[in-house]
């Protein structure tokens, strides 16, 4: 499979990415993430106020395979949560990285981005992965 | 002792196509096809026709003066009135009503017959079978792996076949088989199938099932036929309501709790099961199957528990989010007094309740009940 990386985000281990925009933090799941879920049809958005910590589940995505959590990239306060989502959960498939950002946090602390990959090291980590699990 | 998964002959075409294999019922086969995705291939079914390598079913040969007899014994259907290459659905039970398989059932000839039955099941069925067959003039062979079996479904799939074979298949009614030649090679083609769509299930050598399988692609090709796995054959037959062995049925499980209760004839004299079956028919099965949508947003999955009032009274058999209609909708147990519709119930989803309504079934009303 041939899977997008954004360069301009921070990954996770768990695919989760996070990308600082105007202060604030915006969370998403990663295309190989949404790949690997398959067909997405329904997430169960954070409430906005809410605290979440870095690596904790703040949400969960459902796909016609299987409910999967998903971790926040960063800890702080969900400032905004995408709507959108709710109605159309197969944004999630098409443009993970865009229209399809889950939450908006301002973050506790900027630094605990260097415990996240930059996108060339997701790249090589995805890889691995994708390949131990393959046919 | 961990077993090899079975391939079919169809592996390569699968990886070929993207196909993420599984395993599923000792055999290994694609879930899905990455590039077109469950809900594409499902919605392929429903609008133009989708194509399933369904070569994990297993078939069995009955032959000898007895047949009719011996099939009437060990199964729940009538079959006195099945002409020459009828086909019909049925179940065999347990002497105290549990399911042993769901089976289709062919009659080539009076003397010739074929049972259908579930891939998990092969191996129960043929040792069920042959332990109730002392007595009878009968011959059990399973033929399963040398028939390949293929099912073309969907609106499209008449139109599609007819450009394959020279018979005319308007002359072919649901629920009957012919034998004909599809692009050259011999098929019973049977017009049955597992999706709510009219459709086929192509059963030939399975010396040509990559040429059949290509060949079928591509002369649907421009109708919209695609390729369709597993989890697009779990959503399609969920739709309807048509029951799948190990989630609506089982051994624990009587058909009459399940709905399947028109699939048996108590008035064509002794089979096995008939007692247990009856006394259920007539008192009522201690839990039934019931429709459920979702009032609370959530998705039902199959084993999540059912409460009422707090109460854990059930599980869910099947839940998705339907792809045809939209609805968060699930199949249930639950106890008889709890089955009526418009019963509240709730679904517990990852330890927390959430709102459910018992509603009418099937959640899409199939082609040929149409």
């Amino acid at each position: 499979m041939v899977y997008k990386f954004d360069s301009g985000v921070h990954y996770a281990k768990s695919h989760d990415w996070a990308r600082v925009e105007d202060g604030l933090v915006v969370c998403g799941i990663s295309d190989f993430a949404q790949n690997a879920l398959s067909d997405i049809v329904y997430i169960e958005l954070p409430e906005v106020g809410s605290e979440v910590q870095q690596g904790e589940v703040y949400s969960t995505v459902e796909s016609v395979k299987a409910a999967e959590e998903v971790y926040a990239p960063v800890s702080g306060e969900v400032v905004e949560v995408n709507e959108e989502l709710e109605d159309s959960p197969e944004l999630l498939n098409e443009d993970p990285y865009g229209g399809a950002w889950i939450m908006k946090v301002r973050p506790t602390d900027l630094a605990e981005l260097d415990n996240l990959m930059v996108a060339k090291v997701y790249e090589v980590f995805a890889g691995n992965l994708d390949d131990s699990g393959g046919h | 002792m961990v077993k090899a998964l079975k391939r079919t002959a169809l592996y390569d075409e699968h990886l070929e196509l993207h196909g993420r294999m599984v395993p599923f019922s000792g055999w290994e086969l694609p879930v899905q096809y990455d590039g077109i995705g469950p809900i594409k291939e499902h919605e392929a079914v429903r609008t133009n026709a989708g194509l399933f390598d369904i070569d994990h079913m297993g078939q069995f040969e009955v032959r000898g003066t007895d047949v009719l007899p011996f099939l009437q014994f060990v199964q729940v259907a009538d079959l006195r009135s099945l002409q020459d290459s009828d086909a019909r659905y049925s179940l065999l039970c347990y002497a105290d009503g549990g399911v042993v398989d769901d089976i289709f059932i062919y009659r080539f000839e009076s003397d010739r017959w074929w049972i259908v039955v579930n891939a998990t099941n092969r191996r129960k069925d043929l040792a069920w079978l042959e332990a109730h067959a002392s007595g009878f003039d009968v011959q059990i062979e399973d033929i399963s792996d040398r028939v390949y079996m293929l099912a073309l479904q969907g609106p499209k799939a008449q139109e599609i076949l007819q450009r394959l074979v020279d018979t005319d298949l308007d002359e072919l009614a649901f629920h009957t088989s012919i034998s004909a030649q599809v692009a050259g090679i011999p098929t019973v083609i049977g017009a049955t199938g597992y999706t709510g769509e009219y459709g086929y299930e192509l059963f030939f050598p399975e010396s040509s099932a990559v040429f059949l399988w290509r060949t079928l692609l591509e002369a649907g090709k421009a109708d919209g036929l695609l390729p369709c796995g597993l989890a697009a054959r779990d959503s399609l037959r969920f739709e309807p309501c048509l029951a799948l062995y190990g989630h609506e049925i089982d051994q624990d499980i009587d058909p009459v709790g399940a709905r399947l209760g028109w699939a048996i004839s108590f008035d064509k004299g002794g089979f096995i099961g008939r007692d247990a079956l009856l006394k259920l028919k007539l008192e009522g099965p201690p839990k039934k199957l019931v429709g459920f949508e979702m009032v609370d947003r959530a998705v039902p999955r199959a084993g999540y528990q059912v409460a009422v009032d707090g109460t854990v009274v059930g599980q869910v058999t099947t839940g998705m989010k339907s792809p045809t209609t939209g609805r968060f909708v699930g199949l249930a147990y639950v106890p008889a007094e709890s089955s009526r519709l418009n019963t509240e119930i709730d679904i517990i989803v990852r330890d927390k309740p959430k709102r459910a309504v018992v509603v009418r079934r099937p959640f899409y009303l199939a082609a040929y009940r149409r």
